[in-house]
C-alpha cells in the first residue's frame, strides 16, 4: 500500500504520472513530495510507487 | 502619485502597496478583487489537492500578477520549509510569506520559529516575507537571516480590528531597514491609511474584504486609503500641538478698533 495525502492507496507500482492521472489531478497544477522529498515534475513518469511510500499531493489554494 | 516611489521586495519593483489576500471568498470575485485592489501581488496557501475541485485559483488570477504562497498549517520552521518548497515546485516563484503558528486560538506567529524558517529559505534563494508578532530583536534577527520584509501583525488573524500593536509597528518602521509590510488585523480602510501614514511600505488584507459586503467596492476603498496613506507620509504629516490652539487665519487686520 501507498500513503497518499494521508490515505493508504493501491498505487504500488504504478508510476507517479500514471496514478496522478487516474486520480484525476491536474499534473501542471500539482506539486509532489514522496517520502519527504520533493519529486521533480519531470521525475512522474519514471517514478514508481513501492509498497510503504509515502506521497503528499499538493495545490494551491486561496489563503492570506 | 511620484512613479519613483516602487515598492523593492528581493529586487523586484512594485508601484502597488497594497497586498491582497485570496482567501475566504469565492474564485470568481478574485480577478474582480485584484483589479479593484490594483494588487500586484497576491497570496495563497498550499493545502493537499483535491481532485474533485477542478478549477484552479491560478486560473483566476490575471497575468503579471506576483504569487506569494504562504506556510499556513506549519507549526515549526521545519514544516514551513517543508510548504516553502512545495510552493516553489508548484511553479509561481520564489515567493514566499512564512507563517509559523503554534496556537489555535489567537492564531500568534511564533517569532523564534519564523526566524529559523528565514534563514534556511534564504539560503535557499527565495524571497522571504515573514509574518510575525511587532517586537523589535525578532525584527534585527530577520534582517540577519536574510528576510526580504517584515510582516508585523496588527492585531489578531481576521479579526479586524485594526492597529492594536501600533507603536510597537512605529519602532519597526524608524529602526529595520527592510519593507515594514502590516499584515493581519487590519479591518477598515481608514487603518490601512493610518498604517501607511506611520511609514508602513504596504498593507496586506484579507479578511476586511472577504467579510465586506461588496469586496470589489472594498478592495477599491482599500486601495485609495492605502495611497492616501503613503501620499502623506511622503508630504510629511502635519505637526501636533498638545495644548492651546493655533490659528489658521492672519491675526492681524481684525474688523474692531
Amino acid at each position: 500500500m501507498v500513503k497518499i495525502n494521508g490515505e493508504l492507496t493501491e498505487a504500488a507500482g504504478k508510476t507517479v504520472e500514471e496514478y496522478l492521472s487516474a486520480a484525476g489531478y491536474d499534473k501542471k497544477r500539482v506539486a509532489v513530495e514522496l517520502n519527504g522529498e520533493i519529486l521533480p515534475k519531470c521525475a512522474y513518469a519514471d517514478t514508481i510507487f513501492k509498497d510503504g511510500d509515502s506521497a503528499e499531493v499538493v495545490s494551491f489554494v486561496g489563503g492570506g | 502619485m511620484n512613479n519613483d516611489d516602487k515598492l523593492i521586495l528581493g529586487g523586484h519593483e512594485f508601484d502597488s502597496r497594497f497586498i491582497l489576500g485570496s482567501g475566504k471568498y469565492s474564485l470568481k470575485l478574485i480577478e474582480a478583487a485584484v483589479q479593484h485592489a490594483g494588487a500586484q501581488i497576491i497570496t495563497l496557501a498550499v493545502r493537499r489537492a483535491n481532485t474533485k475541485e477542478q478549477e484552479s485559483i491560478l486560473d483566476h488570477i490575471p497575468q503579471g500578477v506576483t504569487l506569494l504562497p504562504n506556510t499556513s498549517g506549519a507549526r515549526t520552521a521545519e514544516e514551513a520549509v517543508r510548504i516553502a518548497r512545495l510552493a516553489r515546485e508548484l511553479g509561481c516563484g520564489d515567493f514566499v510569506k512564512i507563517e509559523i503558528m503554534k496556537d489555535s486560538k489567537y492564531l500568534l506567529p511564533d517569532n523564534a520559529e519564523t526566524v529559523k524558517a528565514t534563514e534556511t529559505l534564504a539560503k535557499e534563494g527565495f524571497v522571504v516575507m515573514p509574518y510575525m508578532y511587532p517586537d523589535l530583536y525578532t525584527a534585527r534577527d530577520l534582517v540577519n537571516a536574510g528576510a526580504a520584509a517584515v510582516m508585523p501583525l496588527a492585531s489578531p488573524i481576521g479579526s479586524n480590528k485594526g492597529l492594536a500593536t501600533k507603536d510597537f509597528i512605529q519602532i519597526l518602521i524608524d529602526e529595520i531597514d527592510l519593507p515594514i509590510i502590516v499584515d493581519a488585523g487590519i479591518g477598515r480602510p481608514s487603518q490601512a491609511c493610518e498604517a501607511m501614514e506611520m511609514g508602513a511600505a504596504a498593507v496586506m488584507a484579507n479578511t476586511a474584504l472577504a467579510t465586506a459586503g461588496d469586496l470589489p467596492v472594498m478592495a477599491k476603498a482599500f486601495r485609495q486609503a492605502i495611497e492616501a496613506g503613503r501620499s502623506a507620509y511622503l508630504a510629511g504629516l502635519g505637526r501636533v500641538i498638545t495644548r492651546g490652539a493655533s490659528a489658521s487665519d492672519p491675526l492681524t487686520g481684525f474688523l474692531r478698533d
